[in-house]
């Protein structure tokens, strides 16, 4: 029974070695869905290129789903699957600064190594940016560290909030991503920008 | 040209799998920005132990002679590094450009490039996760600092879009 690694004690290079499989295969996805290409992820914020919302929640949903049946058939124990913790207010503030990161830089941290293994120039200088990031963070850290732990709320599970069994929650985001789906396709018809799109 | 790139329902199935198996082997989702943190770690450490075994902030990151290189982030780096090298030398588009708008120049966009990651970097960890580790795994267990740190990031997104316009459209 899932996991395996923390169970099981597993030797650390077996565990690098399939930390690496894993990033391979993520990698991977990112690259074939288009996201080594800045112009093709800001395209959701102008409309002209919604990539970014179906590959994202559909992703989220396989994952979501396929862990539940997992843990259904007795195959995954889900109380030892790790479930980020909720600071509330650096979750806010954090994401709203990597919005404002996302719309300047053109990726995120993922797709900009992505992009940068494939020889993108402007992914190399996202990728010095966040390293310089991390830095001013580590930097910084003593002086933000009240804020950074302001507002603790554990592990909280947002069905548990909304009060609803974890089955009937995945079915009703995977209605809303339907519904997100069907205003993407309309929205990438209504902002076409081919001139962008043709290149990318 | 059109779709050259893989369909993107096809492409987030993929995604998906690969967050799934992270999970059922490992009990833990994907990450990106924690990797970037542990490479500055261990560059500080190698630059000036002292420094990093002072500071309250890397000082955890060395103890027990640990080696913050070879760790579970790190190699999810290098893992990504690889599949998307291969994935471009499959498809054929391994090439050196940098890629913008044509209403911009090229040092333009390789400041925004820059500046762009040292945020989200930072705002990446300080909600100790960005889009892979926070809003992506985080939405796959259900945890709602996954949901509110991926509204974070979209609605801010959307939100300061119409300042950096000219730099895309």
């Amino acid at each position: 029974m899932g996991p395996f690694t923390s169970a099981a004690g597993f030797p650390v290079w077996l565990d690098l070695l399939i930390a690496i499989i894993i990033g391979i295969g993520f990698g991977f996805s990112l690259e074939q869905a288009g996201f080594s290409s800045s112009r093709k992820l800001a395209g959701m914020f102008y409309g002209y290129d919604t990539t970014v919302l179906k590959v994202f929640f559909t992703a989220a949903i396989v994952a979501l789903v396929g862990s539940q049946f997992l843990s259904y058939f007795g195959l995954l124990n889900l109380n030892l699957v790790f479930v980020n913790e909720y600071y509330v207010t650096s979750a806010i503030v954090g994401g709203v600064i990597m919005g404002l990161g996302f719309i300047m830089g053109g990726f995120c941290p993922g797709t900009g190594v992505c992009a940068m293994s494939i020889g993108k120039i402007d992914a190399l200088f996202y990728v010095l940016g966040g390293l310089t990031g991390a830095f001013l963070f580590a930097e910084t850290y003593p002086l933000i560290r009240p804020f950074a732990e302001d507002a603790y709320r554990g592990p909280v599970k947002v069905n548990e909030v909304l009060g609803l069994s974890p089955g009937v929650f995945t079915l009703l985001l995977i209605v809303a991503a339907v519904a997100m789906f069907w205003v993407a396709e309309i929205a990438e018809k209504k902002f076409a920008r081919p001139e962008i799109t043709d290149k990318i | 040209m059109k779709n050259k790139y893989m369909n993107p329902y096809l492409a987030g199935t993929l995604l998906g799998l690969v967050l799934l198996s992270s999970m059922y082997i490992a009990g833990r989702g994907l990450g990106a920005s924690g990797g970037l943190k542990y490479c500055v770690v261990s560059i500080v450490g190698a630059v000036s132990k002292p420094h990093a075994e002072k500071s309250e902030y890397y000082s955890k990151y060395f103890e027990d002679e640990q080696k913050p290189l070879f760790n579970w982030l790190t190699m999810i780096i290098f893992g990504v590094l690889t599949g998307g090298f291969i994935s471009g030398a499959v498809s054929g588009r391994l090439k050196f450009k940098i890629e913008k708008s044509p209403n911009i120049s090229n040092v333009r966009r390789l400041i925004f490039a820059f500046a762009g990651g040292m945020l989200f970097v930072y705002g990446g960890q300080l909600a100790r996760g960005c889009t892979s580790g926070a809003a992506l795994s985080g939405m796959a267990v259900l945890s709602l600092a996954g949901f509110v740190t991926m509204m974070a990031i979209f609605g801010s997104a959307y939100f300061f879009a119409w300042f950096f316009r000219k730099n895309w459209i």
